[in-house]
């Protein structure tokens, strides 16, 4: 007999550890895309049945019940009902259970075993039970449950051989046609719940002592958002101080490349393409890959350990006063290394005005890629002394970018929630996962799918615009005596712009620089220094640093006033991408990119002219 | 009879009554689907920061759910005494073993 390969669902509460264990299971080989027409998650991975028949295995997102109160939910129970457009019915189901919470997730198992799909129930983190003094009787489990049950630790693969041994064997023997379900409301499965846990529990004691002794310092209402914020300020230290050798390496790499294509080439137009163009403008953009992956590897760990629940409750309050909820702590948080997986972490968020304020305001947190454009401008115009007590000036004006950001965003969203977002005031119910050590693996997958979402987005949409304005500039070829950017078609492009932005005290370098950088802020670094490069006579002038011709051209409120522009502008084609896939349609990316140009064009305005009149 | 906000921290409470209609549909299924509801033993284990009466966390079973004040005000509880802190659907009588 032959069928097509089979799809089976991993199912369960939130916090049951199913994420872990479908990284076990599946290993590295996940593909992760979108449900059609909702923007949930779909992750997917090969797994092989012990009969060795290779099956696909979805990780639905985690749910509480069959009624959902998020479209993650819905998601979750349009799949197992094969109601999901585009998704086939999972041909079985694997019900993931926290064995240290069984009387809550009990409850949403039995709903999901009810369906008649077949379906083993995987008895999770039965080391962290063991730990806590529990000692359940998983066979007492599959007789109340009526369906098989295996225990499982994430970490050891010997539960998951079982889990698909079982798994195959269930398949196999379910009649075509099972008894219709009996009909059953929450609460009495609550009950039954309760019942079986209570038999299933041979032992157990009452307290989870390092559970609760952590809350009470990391909840604590003084300490605990003091913690919060010397655990951020480590983190931003690191994500500059780790991330350098690295970032110093990639950019040594991308120079020794162009070297050796300049060796080995013969001097002309695809040389300079080449070189200018395409390791230039890549180059510059690759080099934050350090940066994000050891942000991204804090905000793992924070997310795998359970902190991160806690820094939303510590955060609730704060947001409320804008009119959001703790749990848009996350979204924004993410986003200081880049927009896009913030404005996609907006989906745990139950509140669709909520969720739509946090995704407007998400583009004011300074991601990753204003950074290169800060510090050339900072290194070029500031100049490197103390004010005392040992803060660098530098360092403060950098400090000062990110402040106005985070202040920026706080003023929006509180205007924005009494306006176009109004709505009830948003609540915030959210269970606090138990505290747990990070899995290696799990962080490792994480930071690697991170790794590869930017790469491709650098590897693609950041090479073509680098290459497309390496042709603008390069094109029409200028005659003698004549420079080549007032030739191009890219000077003719700015100059239209340079009229616009002039006000603000932009020159036409600046305007050029705009343009490309629609694309990835990042860029403007790169298209300033591809300007001076090919507005230098020769390779001397050209491989000297960017920061210095800056210096030379621009004046300290010019620079200041485009330091101000990328605070609030939506440079950032790919983040308008995500805001329109995210919303379903263009009207709020429209809204976004209208009020965030509006702010930068004044807010640049304001520095440039304030710090004329102060006569800096 | 009180409700949850106003409870010290640490004390078992037992949930008499919840005013559904006083919650946002969404977030009244979704404390139901916690296990928040008549009968269901709870305990207060934290509140806000700053001396801030805002969020609180509370212990359901062995689960600890964070809440806003205005949920917990529509739950009315009375003191549980030394009771095992435990959701709802349990005869409190059928605890004692």
């Amino acid at each position: 007999m032959t069928r097509g390969p089979l799809t089976i669902a991993l199912v369960g509460n939130p916090n049951a550890g199913k994420s872990a264990l479908f990284n076990a299971m599946t290993g590295a080989r996940q593909k992760i895309a979108n449900y059609p027409g909702v923007t949930v998650e779909r992750k997917a991975g090969r797994l092989i049945l012990a009969s060795g028949e290779p099956a696909e295995l979805l990780d639905l997102p985690g749910s509480y019940s069959l009624d959902p109160t998020s479209p993650d939910e819905a998601v979750t129970r349009d799949v197992v009902m094969g109601r999901q457009e585009g998704q086939k019915r999972p041909d079985a189901l694997i019900v993931v259970l926290d064995a240290n919470n069984l009387e809550q997730h009990l409850v949403f198992a039995q709903e999901v075993i009810a369906l008649g799909l077949p379906t083993v129930v995987a008895l999770n983190m039965v080391d962290l039970a063991a730990r806590d003094g529990l000692v359940i009787d998983a066979r007492a489990l599959e007789q109340a449950l009526g369906v098989p049950v295996v225990e499982t630790v994430a970490v050891r693969r010997r539960g998951h051989i079982d889990l698909t041994t079982v798994l195959g064997k269930t398949i196999d023997k379910h009649p075509s046609e099972p008894p219709l379900p009996v009909h059953v409301d929450m609460v009495e499965r609550r009950v039954s719940a309760r019942a079986m846990a209570k038999a299933a529990i041979l032992s157990e004691t009452r307290t989870r002592r390092l559970h609760r002794g952590l809350d009470k310092v990391l909840l604590h209402p003084w300490a605990g958002p003091v913690i919060l914020f010397a655990m951020l300020f480590v983190v931003f230290q690191a994500v500059f101080a780790w991330a350098t050798p690295f970032a110093d390496g990639l950019e040594a790499i991308v120079g020794a490349l162009s070297d050796a294509v300049k060796a080995n080439m013969p001097a002309g137009l695809l040389r300079d393409a080449l070189t200018e163009g395409v390791l230039a403008g890549v180059g510059s953009v690759v080099v934050f890959l350090p940066q994000i992956v050891v942000l991204f590897f804090f905000i793992l760990v924070m997310e795998a350990t359970g902190y991160m629940a806690r820094a939303a409750f510590l955060m609730d309050r704060m947001m409320a006063s804008v009119g959001l909820s703790g749990r848009s702590f996350i979204p924004l948080l993410s986003s200081f290394a880049c927009a896009i997986p913030g404005i996609m972490a907006t989906r745990s968020i139950a509140d669709a005005k909520d969720r739509l304020t946090t995704i407007l305001i998400a583009p004011l947190m300074t991601c990753s890629a204003r950074l290169p454009v800060y510090a050339v401008i900072i290194a070029a115009f500031i100049p490197a002394r103390t004010v005392g007590l040992g803060v660098g000036l530098q360092g403060l004006v950098l400090f000062a970018l990110y402040v106005a950001g985070i202040l920026g965003a706080m003023l929006v969203a509180l205007v924005l929630r009494r306006s176009v977002t109004k709505g009830q005031a948003s609540g915030f119910i959210m269970e606090l996962p138990r505290y747990q050590w990070p899995l290696l693996k799990d962080v490792a997958i994480g930071l690697w799918q991170r790794a590869w979402i930017f790469l491709r987005r650098a590897g693609t949409i950041i090479f073509t615009v680098t290459v497309v304005l390496w042709l603008l500039l390069s094109f029409p070829q200028a005659r003698p005596g004549e420079s080549q950017i007032d030739a191009s078609f890219a000077g003719k492009l700015a100059n239209g712009l340079a009229v616009v932005v002039e006000p603000i005290g932009f020159n036409r370098d600046m305007a050029l620089a705009l343009i490309p950088a629609m694309a990835a802020r990042e860029v403007a670094v790169s298209s300033l220094a591809t300007t001076y490069a090919v507005a230098a006579e020769d390779e001397e002038a050209a491989a000297e640093a960017l920061g210095p011709k800056l210096a030379r051209d621009w004046t300290l409120p010019m620079a200041l006033s485009f330091l101000a522009w990328f605070v609030f502008a939506p440079q950032c084609l790919s983040t308008i991408a995500v805001a329109k896939r995210e919303t379903n349609g263009w009207k709020w990316p429209a809204f976004m990119l209208a009020y965030l140009f509006a702010l930068a064009y004044i807010a640049a305005g304001a520095t440039f002219w304030i710090a004329t009149a102060a006569g800096l | 009879m009180t409700n949850l906000a106003d409870r010290p921290l640490g004390s078992a409470v037992r949930v008499t009554s919840v005013a559904w209609d006083k919650l946002e549909s969404g977030e009244a299924r979704r404390l139901h689907a916690l296990g928040v509801d008549v009968g269901a033993v709870l305990k207060l284990a934290h509140r806000g920061i700053f001396a801030g009466r805002d969020p609180l966390a509370v212990e359901v079973g062995r689960m600890t759910v964070a809440l806003r004040r205005e949920h917990a005000l529509a739950i009315m509880v009375e003191d549980a005494g030394d009771e095992a802190v435990h959701p709802a659907g349990i005869p409190p009588q059928g605890d004692a073993q």
